[in-house]
């Protein structure tokens, strides 16, 4: 482990967090303008101090770096305990550089409450990171629990018609699912005698334990993905949640579940883990396909993008599951593209929205005559989210079918049908939207993106491009910690009866 | 000369961004210039390249790394030898010629940067393509060059029969890629790389090497793999059933037409093949596969050609058919054959095509044959290039076409497959239809009774700019097979580029029978192809010249079938209803009965409703009474009485 010297993840953490309730406390004596500026002060802040974990990362060390470690309750063995590895690195400057969009996609969506939508957002984001850092389990259940308050209020309050409902299936569905997890949690705590997720990697479980802490891990982990069967709360919180909240949900929250495999899930129940990885492979393809297939139908923008993204979270499990780096670092690749792809999309669709006050296809035709410059950003994402070459849309998707079909080469053969049901929806969408004559008079209305918007998505347009044509770099941050968690696996963690114990019975 | 490859390829993609994001400050003289310029040094380097290659040297190295996992290095690299440095000259050569056609073609074009910069980007991605030293790099070129066409067919984005067209090619194309990179998986899968040199050094380990997809069946990897691969190609390349998307692109610019959809990126698949001859050799299965869909598309195709009435896709059809030409000559392990075609054709192709969208400008944006006629007054350059080209099709002799396409028949005659002698049959009659269709169109449009409206605008000769590409084309369309016969077929041109099982004879016979380019053409007068080539010839001049009524009276006698070949064999209508209609059927059922009805209805929501509903019978209890609580207390205290009284009493 390597000791920080100063607490850089604590204050990408705090920073937002505590910038949020300052804004909360006093942004009803602020003008609208001060509000804006004080949370993109605070949203860019919160993104420049991950830089120097970017910079100082040290790509060749597999352990916990940039660590922060206190005793927070000491009877119970509960601690402050914070540290990255390559797992989770990318994860926060990811985080925090989403959080700055989503300010930015408010300026002038949201006049209601201003200051409290900036103020939740600007939580949620240093609650995200502190999920991403935390290497207690309590401290992450903290964490991971309380995301869902901001993003109950954002939809909740900011959102369509149908708010309430929405908000309401996606609290219970979440909460639900963690609940089980904490059981687990405590379990491990007493049998290890710390809330030390690292010595719970180490701790021996037979087998039936792990089965049943990894099923418990599972319905909190899947929920969050989500992965099928408990979806179905995706579509309706996309839909109804303001564009930021869509943008933070695809791009980052989805993250927290897949990624909650990787910390927990396989490292500490990694027999039951392969054990059971027909079902998580099964789920993983039904993802793709299924809901491939489901995407392809829809009528509201945002509903086809909240499928596309489930689909495109099945191929980061059935990484995470095929036990192979091409299939792992993958899937890892996946989330952090899926992050700028679908965040960039739903800020796409979140344009025409302002403009427009519709979701529904129906009601698009011949954008591209009218927004020719917003035309040409949305048919990179849209190819993106195809996953096109040069695009990290691809590096993913190329990744996990080769490990898959090294796997097995029908469970290859199924996941690559996204290559056709991806571009299927994606264009045909893209097609009955920007393309074809001037539908009617409001999109004749329309005009093409401002310097805000253009800004926004030209940034997110030179990330996903530079990812497709050099992801080495972020590859290179995953390798060893990959490997390491590879090799930790194909340990077994079964306590064995001492060798020469059954030469003793008669 | 790393330096140099690197100009191949980034001066196109210089100009295609210059050109593409600023084009309003370049302006349109800025943007031609730009990019024809970028294709110009291209084509020039690609020389220097070539020269270099034919005097001994080749090269296989990276660029950069794209990225490692594990073991395992992704990278992006060159291989340049005779198969990628001829190619590098056809590509940057077509596409100069587009380039400077373009000019005049698209001149009133409101999109005129915007083309530019997209068929810069095209001769990028193709380049790309064709360079590459390894699988990662060659399914990025593919699919790039997919992106463009994709781009390009849906040029003018408001037509709807073209943004309908450009989303056909684009997902019919990624049914073929869904093949490719099951192919490239299975590659990586048992021999550890996507290196070009370590898989086909790991070729013989590879052949040996059986795969078990359906329990109790063993099958070659290699099989397996290689049609994965080939599936590609038959998307890329248009070969049936995945070639519906190639008549539809037509809807894009004719520059275009010529310049991806018959020159170069079709033959993409070609290509491919031909690089991965050390794989395809192992396995006779899958090259029987190859020949076999090779010669349905030559044949077949060809006879929708018959029945096009519209200029461009009479031109496709004729495309299609002769990309099966080329796959055919793959099959039967004649891969230079099929590359040496694949040059040729993309000569007097690209002639065609650029001739027909001269035509098209001539006539005032009229691609209806039947409404020609009588042009070759009226338009006499296009009218001898055109005629050259469709001798080099038809393969006259001593024409390009007709040392390549004789050469595949000879080859598919030699082949010792088991399927050879039927599709040289098949072959043969597509000479006799190749050639039909091919004067069909010339008679129908330069010659005969003028059948256009002299009232309304009088046809006239398109500028230099636009003939000027034709003449240079010209050239090669009627040289070529002359001067590359003999060194590039029987020389040692492709000597360790190429591999060819001594198993297969194909190349070492008709090497055998070769007697000089002179000779061929001499010989040519006894063999069958030249007669059915005439043939072909003849009876379109009496359909179309002497005749005039004939052809309509066949078609009413031959109802049905003119119908069928009308209807391009029902393959769009069913692929529409079976495909499209079926994956949207499918989805929407899935969404309505399992998502929203079982998931959702049933169990989300109905556990809510369960709960409200347990709630509502709990409620009954709480009543605020003192004496329902009371009565609940007593109850309670002797139900634990009488549960724990025999725990209390026992020792």
């Amino acid at each position: 482990m390597m000791q920080s010297t100063f607490p850089i993840l604590s204050l990408a953490i705090w920073i937002p967090i505590v910038s949020g309730l300052l804004l909360l406390a006093a942004g009803k004596s602020l003008s609208t303008n001060l509000v804006k500026a004080a949370a993109l002060l605070a949203a860019g802040l919160g993104f420049l101090v991950t830089l120097p974990l970017m910079v100082g990362f040290d790509r060749s060390f597999s352990g916990m770096q940039f660590v922060e470690r206190a005793a927070w309750v000491p009877h119970y063995g509960i601690q402050y305990f914070l540290g990255v590895d390559g797992i989770s690195m990318w994860f926060v400057p990811l985080t925090a550089l989403i959080t700055v969009f989503v300010v930015i996609a408010a300026w002038q969506a949201i006049e209601d409450r201003l200051f409290q939508y900036m103020a939740a957002f600007l939580m949620l984001s240093g609650l995200m990171v502190g999920v991403f850092c935390a290497l207690d389990g309590l401290l992450f259940y903290i964490f991971f629990e309380a995301t869902l308050i901001p993003m109950y209020l954002i939809i909740g309050i900011w959102g369509g018609q149908n708010r309430v409902y929405a908000a309401f299936k996606f609290f219970l569905y979440t909460l639900m699912g963690s609940l089980l997890t904490l059981v687990a949690f405590l379990y491990l705590a007493i049998k290890s005698g710390s809330f030390e997720i690292l010595a719970w990697h180490q701790l021996p479980l037979d087998l039936d334990v792990q089965v049943l802490i990894f099923l418990a891990f599972l319905v909190a982990f899947a929920v969050k993905v989500p992965m099928w069967p408990v979806h179905t709360w995706l579509p309706d919180a996309h839909v109804e949640a303001p564009t930021g909240g869509s943008v933070v949900l695809a791009a980052i929250m989805l993250k927290l579940g897949a990624y909650g495999f990787l910390r927990f899930s396989l490292p500490i129940t990694p027999d039951a883990a392969q054990q059971l990885d027909w079902l998580m492979i099964s789920l993983s393809l039904v993802a793709v396909v299924y809901i491939g297939l489901v995407a392809l139908v829809q009528t509201d923008m945002k509903k086809l993008v909240a499928y596309s993204s489930i689909a495109h979270m099945g191929f980061v499990t059935l990484g995470f599951f095929i036990f192979n780096e091409l299939g792992i670092q993958g899937g890892i690749v996946q989330m952090i593209s899926h992050g700028f792809v679908s965040g960039a999309m739903f800020l796409c669709i979140g344009v025409m929205y302002d403009r427009m006050h519709s979701r529904q296809i129906a009601d698009y035709g011949g954008v591209v005559n009218r927004m020719p410059k917003f035309a040409a950003l949305f048919l990179l994402f849209a190819m993106a989210n195809a996953g096109l070459p040069a695009t990290s849309g691809f590096v993913g998707e190329f990744m996990v079918i080769l490990g898959a079909v090294a796997y097995n080469f029908w469970i290859g053969l199924l996941a690559a049908t996204t290559l056709i049901l991806g571009a299927a929806y994606s264009l045909w969408m893209y097609k009955r939207v920007v393309f074809g004559e001037v539908a009617n008079d409001h999109v004749a209305d329309l005009k093409d993106v401002n310097g805000r918007e253009f800004g926004m998505l030209l940034t997110l347009a030179v990330l996903v491009l530079l990812m497709g044509v050099w992801p080495a770099p972020f590859i290179d941050v995953m390798q060893v910690s990959v490997s390491d968690l590879l090799a930790h696996i194909s340990v077994s963690k079964i306590p064995m009866p001492l060798p020469g114990l059954e030469r003793l019975t008669p | 000369m790393m330096s140099l490859y690197l100009l191949v390829v980034l001066a196109p993609l210089v100009g295609a961004l210059v050109a593409g994001l600023f084009g309003r400050q370049v302006g349109r003289v800025g943007a031609h210039l730009v990019t024809t310029g970028g294709v110009a040094v291209s084509l020039l380097a690609s020389l220097v390249v070539l020269l270099d290659v034919l005097a001994g040297n080749s090269f296989n190295g990276t660029v950069y790394r794209w990225a490692t996992v594990g073991s395992l290095d992704f990278e992006i690299g060159f291989l340049i030898d005779t198969l990628s440095a001829t190619m590098m000259v056809v590509v940057t050569s077509v596409s100069l010629a587009v380039h400077v056609y373009t000019i005049g073609y698209m001149r009133e074009d409101p999109g005129y940067q915007r083309f530019f910069s997209y068929i810069s980007l095209f001769t990028f991605s193709m380049l790309m393509l064709v360079m590459s030293n390894n699988f990662l790099q060659l399914f990025f070129g593919w699919e790039a060059v997919g992106l463009v066409s994709y781009l390009l067919i849906g040029f003018w984005y408001t037509k709807p029969t073209a943004i309908h067209a450009n989303l056909k090619a684009f997902l019919v194309n990624r049914v073929g890629d869904f093949g490719f990179i099951l192919g490239i998986g299975l590659l990586l899968a048992y021999a550890g790389s996507l290196d070009y040199a370590t898989v086909f050094g790991a070729a013989d380990e590879l052949g040996a090497e059986t795969i078990v997809l359906i329990p109790g069946l063993d099958w070659a990897l290699l099989s397996v793999a290689c049609i994965c691969l080939f599936i590609g190609a038959m998307g890329k390349s248009a070969q049936f059933p995945l070639h519906v998307w190639l008549p539809d692109s037509m809807e894009g610019p004719t520059p275009i037409s010529a310049l991806i959809h018959a020159a170069t990126m079709v033959t993409a698949g070609i290509f491919m093949v031909a690089r991965m001859s050390p794989l395809f050799e192992l396995t006779d299965t899958a090259l029987t596969f190859v020949m076999v869909i090779g010669a349905i598309t030559a044949l077949f195709m060809g006879f929708l050609g018959i029945v096009q009435n519209d200029i461009k896709r009479v031109v496709a059809y004729s495309t299609l058919s002769q990309l099966g030409y080329m796959t055919v000559a793959l099959g039967a392990s004649a891969y230079s054959v099929a590359f040496f075609h694949l040059m040729t054709h993309a000569f007097f192709k690209a002639l065609l095509f650029l001739a027909a969208g001269s035509v098209i400008i001539g006539m005032h944006h009229e691609q209806d044959i039947r409404r020609m006629g009588g042009l070759w007054k009226k338009m006499p350059i296009t009218w001898m290039v055109s005629l050259l080209g469709s001798l080099a099709l038809i393969g006259a002799p001593l024409f390009s076409g007709f040392y390549s396409k004789d050469m595949i028949i000879e080859a598919v005659h030699a082949a010792q497959l088991g399927v050879a002698p039927m599709v040289y049959v098949m072959l043969l009659i597509g000479v006799f239809v190749t050639a039909f269709y091919s004067f069909r169109m010339f008679f129908l449009v330069f010659h005969g009774r003028p059948r256009w409206d002299a009232h309304h605008h009088e046809p006239h000769e398109s500028p230099l700019v636009v003939t000027l590409p034709l003449v240079a084309l010209a050239v090669p369309s009627v040289l070529l097979g002359a001067v590359a016969i003999g060194p590039m077929l029987f020389g040692s041109f492709f000597e360790g580029v190429i591999f060819v099982d001594p198993a297969h004879p194909a190349m070492a016979t008709i090497a055998a029978n070769f007697s000089g380019w002179l000779g061929m053409a001499g010989h040519a007068f006894v063999t069958w192809p030249f007669w059915l080539a005439l043939a072909g010839l003849l009876t379109a001049a009496v359909f179309y010249l002497l005749r005039p009524a004939l052809p309509e009276a066949l078609a009413a006698r031959f109802r049905p079938i003119h119908r069928l070949l009308e209807q391009k064999y029902y393959l769009d209508r069913f692929n529409e209803f079976v495909f499209a209609g079926g994956a949207r059927l499918l989805g929407g059922q899935l969404w309505k009965r399992a998502d929203q009805g079982l998931i959702d209805g049933f169990l989300v929501n109905g556990s809510a409703r369960m709960v409200a509903a347990i709630a509502s019978i709990m409620r009954l209890g709480q009543t605020g009474y003192l004496y329902h609580y009371a009565i609940a207390m007593i109850l309670g205290v002797a139900l634990m009485l009488w549960w724990f009284a025999p725990l209390m009493t026992s020792p």
